[in-house]
């Protein structure tokens, strides 16, 4: 994509739990031990374009939390590259990209020993983005934006509801001048209304300030109301993507057509309940073939057997599944 | 015919900033085999609601007056011989964190037999048939293995399965479940939800589901009551009240969810904050934040029948109300 911003190039993230002493003994007097390892995200490509809004979707444990990280480079990558405006973000050079995080728990992510004018303030000075003398103002300013007071400032995080405090972690993303926010689960700890105030300063600050989103969460109508294009994963590889409301109208991915059918729906009332069978396979032992294919009602000898690739199935839109052969 | 009947419910803690009432006339009544939904958000007392039903407030709060009819008897001010009686083999509770149920250091085999022998005089033999019988029934494979194995070795739904199933061991004829689903994944919670009804349908529980989410409350309630900073807000029919509601609380909870705005760029918010409950001033908790708050709003409403529906509004939406009638 020529006018990509952030894009991940076959990026793969492995964790190793590596043996300690005992099981390294073990190992030497011939016990079955090995290394664990969590495939977390497996050989993931694509991209996100400027002013664009992409969701990124999946159950526990498929690895969104971990591509989020990956992209703002708070994790190297195992394998492959994150590229922003064709640079990768982990290839130093002092740099850092204009990429902010956003993180899911507004009480575990601010530090509650410091005053609200340092948690925010803190960052733009240390990197010389406003004299000291300004700083306060700064805040100030940044505190109005994200619809706080600004004599908030000499308060500390337990003064603050939930909603605030996530409008604080905002206010601190926005401190440094991002461009790029990627916010994982940043509103899920909220509560129905005030999560309708934070997603509608989301869009607001979109529109103000130019921002690009990657949006991970578990919430299909979050993600819905917020994203251009959805990216769906699986057990550490993306299943789908497609344009929003293509997406939501016909989902090509099994899992894609099953997770949309498990959603509660307030227009479904009393409605029998039909489940997808089975768990989440743990990442540590991913079943072999396409990782989906325990849990699928259409799945065939050959899902076993063969990892599907990831391949367009209709203009901007892509699927990795067999049955698409 | 009537299960459950609570009657100007109030519990209150004692906190050092004053008396806080989180639950403050809360009345409602509940058939044999019908599902409620208790919605509302944090703070709202949805979940003490549930909890003052089965007399587990401890000090330093306590159930400051009421009533609350289980089956014609009263169980407030019950002793707590009584109450112990009634719990686990008549009613019975799912939580959150199945871990709040499960005991990390003793088998699940040993935690259900102990729940059987705890109300039912049989062997130990016939107690582990049931277990093995009940954790069948929530859909565990191979329950003969899984009883012997610690929660640890479970995972979260898998847990929460057990939970259900300890529930389940004495076919209660009421469960209170507080947001059971709500840590769960979206697959996961719908197997939970699959199980659930048809488990309450087979053996004909009453249920009370207490949650954050609306349209959990859609697909499995019959009932709903919607709880506003202690009180019932809105109460009735699950279509009348998510089609047609006629407080604009509910109103404004529906509006603020993302998958009823499809297609429009912002979403309808309420504005502020649920205020504090320590220091909730008289009249209409939720006049601060309604847009169409008049002076009357100063005094409280009554929670007053509007159709077929109980709503706490001097100016509830009528003609929606009326429009679901029709």
């Amino acid at each position: 994509m020529a006018d990509a911003l952030l894009e991940f190039r076959a990026v793969s993230k492995r964790f190793v739990k590596r043996l300690d002493a005992v099981e390294r003994l073990a190992k030497r007097l011939g016990a079955q031990v090995a290394e664990h390892t969590v495939h977390a995200v497996d050989r993931v490509s694509f991209a996100v374009a400027q002013g664009e809004v992409v969701g990124l979707v999946g159950e526990s444990g498929c690895g969104k939390s971990t591509l989020g990280r990956l992209g703002c480079a708070l994790h190297a990558p195992t394998e492959g590259e994150v590229l922003y405006r064709g640079v990768s973000v982990t290839a130093g050079g002092g740099r850092q990209p204009p990429i902010q995080m956003i993180f899911q728990d507004p009480f575990a992510s601010l530090n509650p020993r410091m005053r609200i004018a340092e948690i925010v303030g803190e960052a733009p000075r240390v990197h010389g983005l406003v004299p000291k003398a300004q700083v306060a103002d700064y805040v100030a300013d940044l505190l109005r934006r994200v619809g706080l007071d600004a004599s908030y400032a000499r308060r500390y995080p337990h003064q603050f509801s939930g909603g605030q405090r996530a409008r604080i972690g905002i206010a601190r993303a926005l401190a440094v001048k991002p461009e790029f926010l990627i916010c994982d689960e940043a509103v899920a700890a909220l509560d129905v209304s005030i999560q309708a105030q934070v997603l509608n300063l989301f869009m607001d600050l979109r529109e103000s300030l130019g921002l690009t989103y990657l949006f991970i969460s578990h919430d299909l109508g979050v993600v819905r109301h917020l994203s251009n294009r959805v990216v769906v994963m699986y057990l550490g590889r993306v299943v789908e993507i497609a344009a929003t409301a293509a997406l939501f109208e016909s989902p090509n991915h099994p899992y894609t057509q099953a997770l949309l059918a498990e959603v509660p729906r307030i227009d479904r009332k009393r409605r029998t309940f039909v489940p997808i069978s089975g768990e989440i396979p743990s990442p540590l032992a991913p079943p072999p073939g396409c990782h989906f294919h325990p849990r699928c009602p259409r799945a065939m000898p050959r899902c076993a057997a063969e990892a599907p690739a990831l391949r367009e199935v209709a203009p901007g839109r892509l699927s990795a599944c067999h049955l698409n052969d | 015919m009537t299960l459950l009947e609570v009657a100007d419910l109030r519990t209150e803690f004692a906190t050092r900033d004053g008396v806080l009432r989180a639950v403050q006339g809360v009345s409602f009544s509940l058939d044999r085999g019908q599902v409620l939904g208790l919605v509302g958000e944090s703070g709202s007392g949805k979940s003490v609601t549930g909890f003052s039903i089965l007399g587990l407030i401890d000090p330093p709060g306590r159930i400051a007056g009421g009533s609350v009819r289980f089956d014609g008897e009263e169980l407030v001010g019950a002793a707590e011989e009584r109450l112990r009686a009634l719990r686990g083999k008549r009613i019975a509770m799912i939580f959150q964190d199945p871990m709040m149920t499960l005991n990390p250091v003793l088998s699940v085999e040993t935690q259900m037999v102990e729940t059987v022998l705890a109300h039912d005089k049989v062997t130990r033999q016939a107690a582990r048939a049931r277990a093995v019988d009940a954790l069948a029934r929530v859909g565990i494979a191979s329950p003969d293995e899984r009883l012997r194995q610690y929660p640890h070795q479970f995972s979260g739904g898998m847990r929460q399965r057990v939970a259900i199933a300890i529930a389940l061991l004495h076919s209660p004829d009421l469960i209170v479940a507080d947001e059971p689903t709500t840590a769960l994944d979206v697959t996961v919670q719908g197997q939970i939800l699959y199980e659930m009804q048809k488990l309450v349908r087979e053996v004909g529980s009453a249920l009370i589901w207490i949650t954050h989410d609306l349209a959990v409350i859609a697909g499995l309630a019959d009932r709903v009551a919607v709880m506003y900073a202690g009180r019932i807000v809105e109460e009735g029919e699950v279509e009348d009240v998510l089609d047609s509601p006629a407080h604009p609380y509910t109103r404004g909870l529906l509006d603020s969810v993302p998958a009823n705005n499809v297609g429009s760029g912002r979403l309808n918010q309420i504005p502020g904050m649920t205020p504090s409950l320590l220091k909730l001033a008289p009249g209409c908790a939720f006049r601060e934040r309604c847009r169409y708050a008049v002076a009357r709003c100063g005094e409280m409403p009554e929670l007053v029948a509007c159709g077929p529906r109980r709503v706490r509004c001097h100016f509830p939406v009528v003609a929606a109300a009326a429009a679901a009638a029709a």
